[in-house]
């Protein structure tokens, strides 16, 4: 019988038939290992996220098992491919359709700056239109990188603070992008 | 026996001698450029020879392989060309047939009425380089942006965005 | 006021008027950009009555990259990584197309060896390219499992590209005049492994999907189209081989010693979805088969062809030999000769006719590149293939056709 990994319980105090931690590292594990993500593919790296996908580099073992093209109910928004600007405003709008607390990740070297696209129809990175929280280089990278990407807005997700969606500096960060 | 014999005889040199006895001198130049015959002609002669090239029993070339623009601004009152691909797939045969307009009134007959490909096609090489084709039933921009102003691919524009502000020219070797 | 609504209900949508005719409103439908069915982004806005579409209004150009304006700006050697993005599910095909249309323009002959192995790189590459075509058809009528199975096939076609190229997606592999390196022992055993292991899972595959009673109510008549239309509509590929008509670019204009090699074109009758999805399937059979003949008959020779100004020397060659040193620095600045003239060679893709049309002016850089790309072509048929069938038909039709977004938009 294979041991099955399991997440480790945070720090807290444990008695008998309770256990007593923070709210924010239970709600920090919870979302984290439960992300349901939006892959928003364009063109090649959407290939390798179907490999990734698939059952070599799973990445159901995530917790990312239910993927979800509706933007309403997306936590992660993963933008796969080159974004050219006839698509920036449908990607800025899917974006703003997303429910708080929401993240980016930017998915291969023309997402995060253009890549090998510098022309004048190529948005150069989509950080132009909406905050991105992850970056992943590669064009297109390998599916274990994208698990990297994956891996590390996993760590962002169970650290983050639950008033950090009210703060003034995450405000300023949406005034600065024109977002409400 | 009319295959056999079709396959003998048809190379480039009949067809050539064909068109010239449809167009005449509209036909401004014929040439071998590695192994497709190039035909040059006149702009208001595009359509009729193309049709009559698909039509024709004997050649039968009813297959647009490919449509698309050229600029050349050094040729002046010639500078915008359109390029046509046909295929003959009974005797595997392949022409190009080019025609020049300047770039001041540049139109060309459509393709549309013989050829439902060319529908896109021409779109493509109009969103490219400006060229307008007389009769198109959709004439608009296919891949760019339909607030684009300029059309891309004519030699003054440059590759990349000119508005960028954050790219250094001294850091990427311009 | 009670007599006017019950008019205003009584001659409403679905009701006949006066002249007996049903009054109909239409439905208008925006299957959007992003859309987990359609696999690229392109927009259709459909008018719908109901269920069934009336008509539909295709918009493309979310991916264009200029790709055409960019191969005017880099040097011929440097555009292979631009075709690698073009049909990124069978990339060394187009890789492998651009190097063969230079060397035509060039006039270059690559010997027999460099001629087979690219032979089984492109096989190979097509295989997998109708593996991911067949199975999100599958996925698209709800067949999930088939997807999970092919997928980890194509892992080991990606595994035989790393060895060869060091890259799983996109290629760029080969050089103008051969290859870079020729088949080491490992590749030679992955090729074989995979020879011997696919076939099983493939017909697993097959057993799931082809003589499915639902597959087959959902794929049969569906999305069909004729060979006339087909014909003028510029279909090539396997959905033009499906209305009936055998063509097939490795047979007409022979390329890389294809004449060569046994292998049967498959055709189908009515050119619908099944039709498609039968037609890839016995393709990818029929590529096994020029792989088993290609890999058990590599001739002796050079992987490359005499050709010291376009074809880069061995990194070694260039770290300890004064030529190999000139030879790299003369090619990666550019002072080679490349003749003037225009060519146009076409390669069979994975989709169809992928031509090459390449305009030199005698510079570094081409004059004028224009990439024939099938699927920009043959979509433009889907309005009317569509026309008057329902919306899940509608997206099934898609899938088969195999439109690849990077190809569409180039």
């Amino acid at each position: 019988m294979t041991e099955i990994k399991l997440v480790d319980a945070p720090a807290g105090h444990e008695g008998q038939g309770f256990f007593a931690t923070s709210l924010e590292k239970v709600i920090g594990l919870a979302r984290a290992n439960s992300i349901w993500p939006l892959p928003f593919a364009t063109s090649c790296c959407g290939i390798e996220f179907m490999a990734t996908m698939g059952s070599n580099y799973d990445m159901a073992r995530f917790g990312m098992e239910r993927l979800s093209f509706s933007p309403r109910q997306a936590d992660l928004l993963m933008v796969m491919g080159t974004i050219s600007k006839k698509m920036g405003p449908v990607v800025r709008q899917v974006y703003l359709q997303m429910a708080e607390p929401r993240w980016v990740i930017a998915v291969g070297a023309c997402a995060s700056s253009g890549g090998i696209f510098d022309t004048y129809s190529v948005l150069q990175g989509i950080d132009k239109v909406v905050p991105v929280d992850v970056y992943v280089p590669g064009c297109p990278p390998r599916p274990e990188q994208i698990i990297e990407g994956i891996v590390k807005i996993q760590e962002l997700v169970k650290n983050e603070s639950l008033r950090r969606r009210q703060t003034v500096e995450y405000k300023e960060l949406l005034a600065s992008y024109g977002i409400m | 026996m009319d295959q056999v014999n079709q396959i003998l005889e048809i190379d480039n040199d009949y067809i050539l001698t064909k068109v010239k006895g449809w167009i005449g001198d509209r036909l401004i130049d014929a040439g071998m450029q590695y192994d497709i015959m190039n035909l040059i002609v006149k702009p208001d002669a595009t359509v009729e020879l193309l049709r009559l090239l698909k039509q024709d029993e004997e050649l039968k070339f009813d297959f647009l392989t490919d449509l698309c623009g050229i600029h050349f601004p050094d040729q002046k009152g010639n500078e915008l060309g359109v390029i046509y691909h046909v295929h003959s797939f009974n005797h595997n045969i392949r022409l190009r047939i080019k025609s020049f307009v300047p770039v001041e009134h540049p139109v060309v007959q459509t393709m549309t009425s013989l050829y439902a490909s060319a529908n896109w096609m021409e779109r493509e090489t109009y969103d490219f380089y400006g060229i307008i084709f007389d009769g198109h039933p959709d004439l608009r921009r296919i891949l760019n942006m339909d607030e684009m102003e300029y059309f891309p691919l004519r030699k003054e524009y440059p590759l990349q965005d000119a508005t960028r502000t954050d790219k250094e020219d001294k850091y990427f070797g311009r | 006021m009670q007599q006017e609504l019950i008019k205003k209900i009584n001659t409403s949508v679905g009701s006949l008027d006066d002249s007996g005719k049903p009054i109909q409103d239409y439905n208008i439908l925006n299957l959007g950009p992003t859309h987990p069915a359609t696999h690229g982004i392109f927009q259709n806005v459909l008018k719908m009555d109901g269920e069934k579409i009336i008509d539909a209004e295709p918009t493309i150009g979310y991916i264009h990259r200029a790709f055409e304006k960019i191969a005017e700006n880099r040097p011929f050697y440097q555009v292979t990584t631009l075709t690698d993005r073009l049909n990124y599910c069978s990339s060394p095909i187009n890789n492998l197309g651009w190097h063969m249309t230079m060397e035509k323009l060039i006039g270059i002959k690559v010997p027999k060896k460099a001629d087979y192995i690219r032979v089984i790189i492109m096989e190979l590459s097509r295989i997998a390219d109708h593996l991911i075509c067949n199975s999100v058809i599958g996925v698209d009528t709800g067949a999930l499992t088939g997807f999970t199975y092919v997928f980890q096939e194509r892992e080991k076609i990606y595994d035989i590209f790393e060895e060869l190229c060091g890259a799983r997606l996109t290629t760029n592999l080969g050089r103008i005049g051969g290859l870079e390196r020729d088949l080491s022992p490992k590749a030679k055993q992955l090729i074989k492994d995979f020879l011997r292991d696919f076939p099983k899972v493939f017909n697993e595959f097959d057993q799931l999907l082809t003589r499915n009673r639902i597959f087959i109510d959902r794929t049969r008549y569906v999305g069909g189209i004729s060979a006339e239309r087909a014909l003028n509509y510029g279909f090539t590929g396997p959905n033009l081989r499906a209305t009936g008509v055998d063509y097939d670019i490795r047979v007409m204009n022979p390329y890389s010693s294809y004449e060569e090699f046994d292998f049967e074109i498959p055709v189908g009758e009515t050119g619908d979805v099944y039709d498609r999805f039968l037609v890839r399937n016995e393709e990818i059979r029929q590529s096994l088969r020029i792989i088993h003949q290609a890999i058990d008959n590599i001739p002796e020779g050079k992987h490359y062809a005499d050709v010291p100004e376009f074809f880069l020397p061995p990194k070694e060659d260039v770290y300890t030999k004064m030529e190999a040193l000139i030879w790299h620095f003369k090619i990666v600045m550019g002072e080679t000769e490349i003749p003037v003239g225009e060519v146009y060679h076409s390669v069979e893709g994975g989709n169809g006719e992928l031509g090459f049309y390449v305009v030199s002016d005698g510079g570094r850089q081409a004059y004028r590149c224009h990439f024939r790309r099938p699927s920009f072509i043959y979509y433009q048929a889907y309005p009317e293939m569509i026309k008057g069938s329902m919306l899940s038909d509608a997206i099934l039709t898609m899938s088969s056709m195999n439109v690849i977004a990077g190809e569409l938009d180039a």
